[in-house]
């Protein structure tokens, strides 16, 4: 059965590492924030500018000063800084972040990302997603592997608009994992339960490495 | 009486605003924006607004009243998902739009408030953010030029204030407005709180007065985008 959203959070979560610094983003990666292993301790940055993102408020307590990047009140921890938002992507584009999981449209075979816009559809720009992608040490992407057509998202090369070129390390799908190995190719490194190589097969565009 | 504080936000844009005028507004979504120095520049009337800001705000509030009326010529910014009102207009060619990653965007402020006309960056290098642009190896790898941004006036959130224009942000309401508030030809300021000179502890001023000319006291209603609860909060000595 392929993973749902939440086995895909919970297998990204496995790449979180002790003492990490992490950047997640909208969607499916938010919800990685909810399977951070045990003993590993993370500190979860917000590019809105907060350092040690804390959990939602319970009922009552929102602060409206207070929200993460995608606009959710949330709150804060004893270890928690603020900052201006330069401070903010001094850190990311600066290289101080060792991990950043994005959601994404497309992602090609080497490692370019597409996830800010659709020509004449959808206009909503790309945040932070851009310097996210040039700066932070390690990216990978959650995503489902097809669109709503059944079209396949992982693909030779991205059609749409690009957040970034060769820039993700790790692909996550529902239907497993993708890992670039030395030489910049992706092969299969785990299937979902219950997937098979030729479904993967039948369901990617890309020209990755099966085993 | 210090000359920098003002009575509210009508007066304290008296004599600023002219159509075809730039304007940088401080906030992430609808957090730490100076909205009431935004309904007032909507009622000033200028039209053909070069607007700087991060977000379009949400339909009906924030910067979204300045779209509802048509002010706004070009936004600079880097996320508008959540105003669908933008969107008609610009997939309608009635508004021209620059997107700047957020980062880009930070430090385009920053450097324009600090003198630095232009500055080269990794972010955007193979997108079409880089199209027509200078770019320069830097060991071994591309880089491309961003240029600074200032403006004609800079409206900025903070939550405390006094007369000297030092300035305190709380929490994630500080975002883009430190950098904006040095950007402007004249920066204009709300405040939660208007306190007296020296009750800030010096080492604590995020902002000090040098970059600030007008600043008021205002009453912000402080509207929540996404309200996100993880539920009511467990009665004490219950679990």
């Amino acid at each position: 059965m392929a993973w749902s959203r939440d086995d895909m959070a919970r297998r990204a979560a496995q790449e979180l590492k002790d003492g990490y610094y992490v950047n997640l983003g909208i969607g499916i990666p938010t919800l990685v924030a909810n399977y951070i292993p045990e003993g590993v301790d993370v500190t979860l940055q917000s590019e809105n500018g907060m350092l040690g993102m804390g959990p939602f408020p319970y009922d009552g307590e929102e602060d409206p000063d207070l929200i993460n990047a995608g606009k959710q009140t949330i709150t804060a921890l004893r270890r928690s800084s603020y900052f201006n938002s330069a401070d903010s992507f001094a850190m990311i584009r600066g290289g101080h972040i060792d991990l950043s999981i994005l959601g994404a449209m497309e992602v090609s075979e080497n490692g370019d990302i597409a996830n800010w816009m659709i020509p004449g559809k959808m206009v909503k720009g790309m945040g932070g997603a851009m310097d996210l992608v040039a700066g932070v040490k390690r990216c990978l992407v959650t995503m489902d592997h097809t669109n709503r057509a059944g079209a396949s998202k992982f693909l030779k090369s991205c059609s749409l608009p690009l957040t970034g070129k060769n820039c993700i390390a790790m692909v996550i799908t529902d239907l497993g994992v993708f890992e670039r190995d030395g030489s910049g190719q992706f092969r299969v490194s785990e299937l979902a339960p219950g997937i098979t190589l030729d479904e993967v097969r039948a369901k990617t565009e890309a020209d990755i490495d099966y085993p | 009486m210090s000359k920098k504080i003002y009575e509210n936000a009508a007066h304290a844009l008296e004599g600023l605003t002219f159509d075809g005028m730039s304007v940088m507004a401080g906030g992430f979504g609808l957090c730490g924006i100076p909205e009431n120095l935004i309904a007032a520049l909507r009622d000033s009337g200028a039209q053909n607004i070069t607007a700087i800001f991060n977000n379009a705000g949400v339909d009906g509030f924030g910067l979204g009243l300045l779209l509802e009326t048509r002010q706004i010529k070009k936004m600079v910014s880097s996320y508008v998902g959540e105003n669908k009102e933008f969107e008609r207009q610009y997939l309608a060619g009635e508004l021209e739009l620059e997107f700047n990653p957020q980062g880009t965007m930070a430090e385009r402020i920053r450097a324009g408030g600090a003198g630095i006309p232009g500055f080269y960056t990794k972010t955007g290098v193979g997108t079409v953010i880089a199209d027509g642009k200078p770019t320069r190896e830097f060991d071994g790898e591309t880089y491309i030029m961003e240029t600074g941004l200032t403006c004609d006036v800079a409206l900025v959130k903070a939550w405390r204030g006094d007369a000297q224009g030092n300035l305190q942000f709380k929490d994630t309401a500080r975002n883009f407005n430190p950098m904006m508030a040095t950007a402007g030809e004249i920066t204009i300021v709300e405040v939660d709180e208007l306190v007296e000179v020296g009750s800030f502890n010096p080492n604590f001023i995020h902002t000090p007065g040098v970059f600030v000319q007008r600043i008021i006291q205002a009453k912000c209603e402080k509207r929540i985008e996404k309200v996100t609860t993880r539920g009511p909060r467990p009665i004490e000595g219950d679990a």
